[in-house]
């Protein structure tokens, strides 16, 4: 089994997740048969299993683990490309977030689907994804980045950092003190980074951080991380 | 310059109403900014601003100039915009839209009714200071109300607009922990506030005249009263502002934030205010020592108390565009939401009041 840093190793870890996303609600255990009558919608534009080939959408097989965005032989949005840029790596959670409710997690998708609102037909659905699946998905192409990498890349500007942290602050204090708000000073970069790209791409579930984080690019989230890291609480 | 020594928020004011806070505990001082922040603070009136030889004239008489001016001097109340209503008559019927003795005032009021006594509240038009601010008021009051076991209280709403601030979720919360207790009425249903008086209690409108024991009268408002002398004002009474920088539109050494200003989307709030001082403040630094200046960002969220661990929200974030402050994404709480995220957001507000205030006052 090859092991990702941060990323499920495989299927099976994949649909382990989703179970226990689902554990609040009793008789509703992912069932790849159920998930297999609403891939039905799905069919038109994908394919997955043996042969599967690319259509109006691109093909689904050895889904879980792909970095988005990233097979040649299909044309992407923009924006699909940019997340996968960005590290947005397909798995459990990030299938789900973005069956909920496509455009708001990859705004500018071409995916023509306004999401399925309801989780325990999104866990079948994705169940069944994992399960239809025929090449090894251990097989499957390395992700090109870690989730945020595109950030943690960047030598971010501390003082646009101090600029942007004005937002913070304004919920977040710079002690470190916690009075119902969690604490944001002294993480390490990589967390920090991590945290706000999973709130951007709806995985960290948070209204108003996902608001916070929707239109920090980059550019953003790395002057953020500079200026928190190099920050001395008072 | 400020011309008091403690500052009581508006925001969380209501929950002082509802007895969920101190007075105290909504009321700051000045002295930690001086103390640590090497910020001089001045407790005066500014009573002129000579534009022209850029210095602001306080009560005393005394002069200080500038090089840049920030002003946020709030709201004016236009009390003549609800007839019979004054500064006077607001000993008797309180608006507590400004903090302080107004608001210890209505909560005395509050306290005071008897089981069986009616409230009225007549709140503002568009544009005002806390858009959802009057209804969190009157869930407030049906909570004491509640709280004490009164059964045949009512609370009625005048309204001079057709719908309001997160109405579906006020009227969900209404009805399930106050049923019957809170009647609004619409601009479309009373036909329009004719007049209050002070002496009988009473308010008339088309439909019909409401009399209460406590009545809460919130006008019509404007900029605060400094703007309207040194000409920052628009017919609308407020001050047009660039939306990249806050700078006003009628003068390039001052800018202008919070209620006063026309902040295009974004609602009169506090954490609206506190973000457009941020993006001020980054360009009066880039005027005066050439600081780098980002581009403007703006955010705001209300939280709102219903009752006891049942807290809504509503958020949004701005940009500007060529014509105004523009919001570029939202959300806002839904209906029939788990009891657990609204008590988990009531945390949160508390926890935000605690990070805005010592952000303004310092540490
Ligand atoms: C009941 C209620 C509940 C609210 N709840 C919330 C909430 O939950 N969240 C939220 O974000 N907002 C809330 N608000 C709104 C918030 O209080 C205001 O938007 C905010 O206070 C605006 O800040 P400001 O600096 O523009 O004005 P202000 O806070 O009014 O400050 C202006 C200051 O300037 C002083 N001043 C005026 N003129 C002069 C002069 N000529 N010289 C010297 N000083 C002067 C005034 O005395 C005052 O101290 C609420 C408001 C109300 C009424």
């Amino acid at each position: 089994m090859v092991r990702r840093k941060g990323l499920p190793g495989s299927v099976f870890v994949v649909v382990a997740l989703a179970v226990t996303t689902l554990a609040a609600a009793p008789d509703a255990a992912p069932d790849s048969e159920r998930g297999q009558i609403i891939f039905q919608t799905c069919e038109g534009c994908h394919q997955v299993g043996e042969g599967a080939r690319h259509g109006i959408g691109p093909h689904l097989d050895a889904f879980f683990g792909r970095c988005a965005g990233s097979l040649d032989a299909f044309k992407y949005s923009g924006a699909m490309h940019r997340y996968g840029e960005d590290g947005l790596v397909w798995n459990a959670e990030t299938l789900d977030a973005y069956l909920a409710r496509p455009q708001a997690m990859v705004p500018g998708t071409r995916m023509s689907y306004r999401g399925l609102t309801d989780a325990a037909k999104r866990a079948d659905l994705i169940a069944y994804i994992a399960s239809a699946t025929a090449v090894d998905p251990t097989l499957a192409p390395a992700p090109r980045a870690e989730i945020g990498a595109a950030a943690m890349g960047i030598d971010g500007d501390p003082d646009y950092g101090e600029y942007l942290a004005g937002e913070s602050v304004t919920c977040h204090q710079r002690s470190g003190r916690t009075d119902g708000i969690p604490s944001i000073v002294g993480w390490l970069r990589g967390a920090f980074i991590r945290a706000l790209f999973e709130y951007k791409t709806n995985v960290r579930q948070h209204q108003v951080m996902k608001l916070m984080a929707v239109n920090l690019g980059n550019e953003e989230i790395a002057a953020l991380a500079a200026y928190f890291r190099g920050f001395d609480p008072q | 310059m400020r011309p008091i020594q403690r500052y009581t928020t508006c925001f969380f004011s209501n929950l002082y109403l509802g007895g969920y806070r101190s007075f105290d505990s909504i009321t700051h001082g000045y002295d930690t900014l001086a103390a640590n922040y090497g910020i001089s603070v001045v407790n005066a009136f500014a009573s002129v601003v000579d534009r022209e030889g850029k210095t602001v004239r306080l009560a005393d008489g005394s002069t200080l100039s500038y090089d840049r001016l920030i002003i946020a001097p709030g709201i004016d109340l236009i009390y003549d915009s609800v007839p019979g209503y004054s500064e006077e008559a607001a000993e008797i019927m309180p608006h507590s839209w400004k903090a302080g003795p107004q608001t210890q005032l209505l909560k005395a009021k509050l306290d005071a009714i008897e089981d069986g006594q009616q409230i009225i509240i007549v709140t503002p038009p568009n544009p005002y200071r806390c858009p959802p601010g009057p209804y969190e008021r009157a869930s407030m009051f049906a909570h004491v109300l509640k709280a004490k076991g009164f059964t045949s209280s009512r609370i009625i709403i005048l309204d001079p607009k057709p719908k309001f601030s997160k109405q579906a979720l006020f009227s969900e919360g209404w009805e399930k922990y106050y049923p019957g207790m809170i009647e609004w009425y619409g601009s479309d249903v009373h036909g329009g506030i004719k007049s209050v008086d002070q002496k009988s209690g009473e308010v008339a409108t088309d439909l019909d005249t409401f009399k209460g024991s406590l009545v809460n009268v919130i006008p019509a408002q404007r900029a605060g009263r400094i703007e309207q002398d040194v000409g920052l004002t628009d017919d609308s009474g407020y001050c047009p502002i660039d939306p990249a920088s806050m700078r006003s539109k009628m003068d390039e050494n001052i800018f202008v934030i919070g209620d006063a200003a026309i902040a295009g989307d974004i609602p009169k709030s506090a954490f609206a205010a506190n973000s457009q001082a941020k993006v001020a403040a980054m360009n009066v630094r880039g005027d005066l020592i050439e600081s780098k200046v980002f581009p403007a960002k703006y955010a705001n969220t209300c939280w709102s108390l219903i009752e006891t661990d049942d807290c809504v929200k509503v958020g949004a974030q701005y940009a500007p565009n060529s014509e105004k402050i523009a919001s570029t994404s939202s959300f806002i709480s839904q209906t029939h939401e788990p009891a657990d995220l609204r008590r988990t957001n009531y945390e949160e507000s508390v926890g935000w009041y605690k990070g805005i205030t010592t952000d303004i006052f310092g540490a």
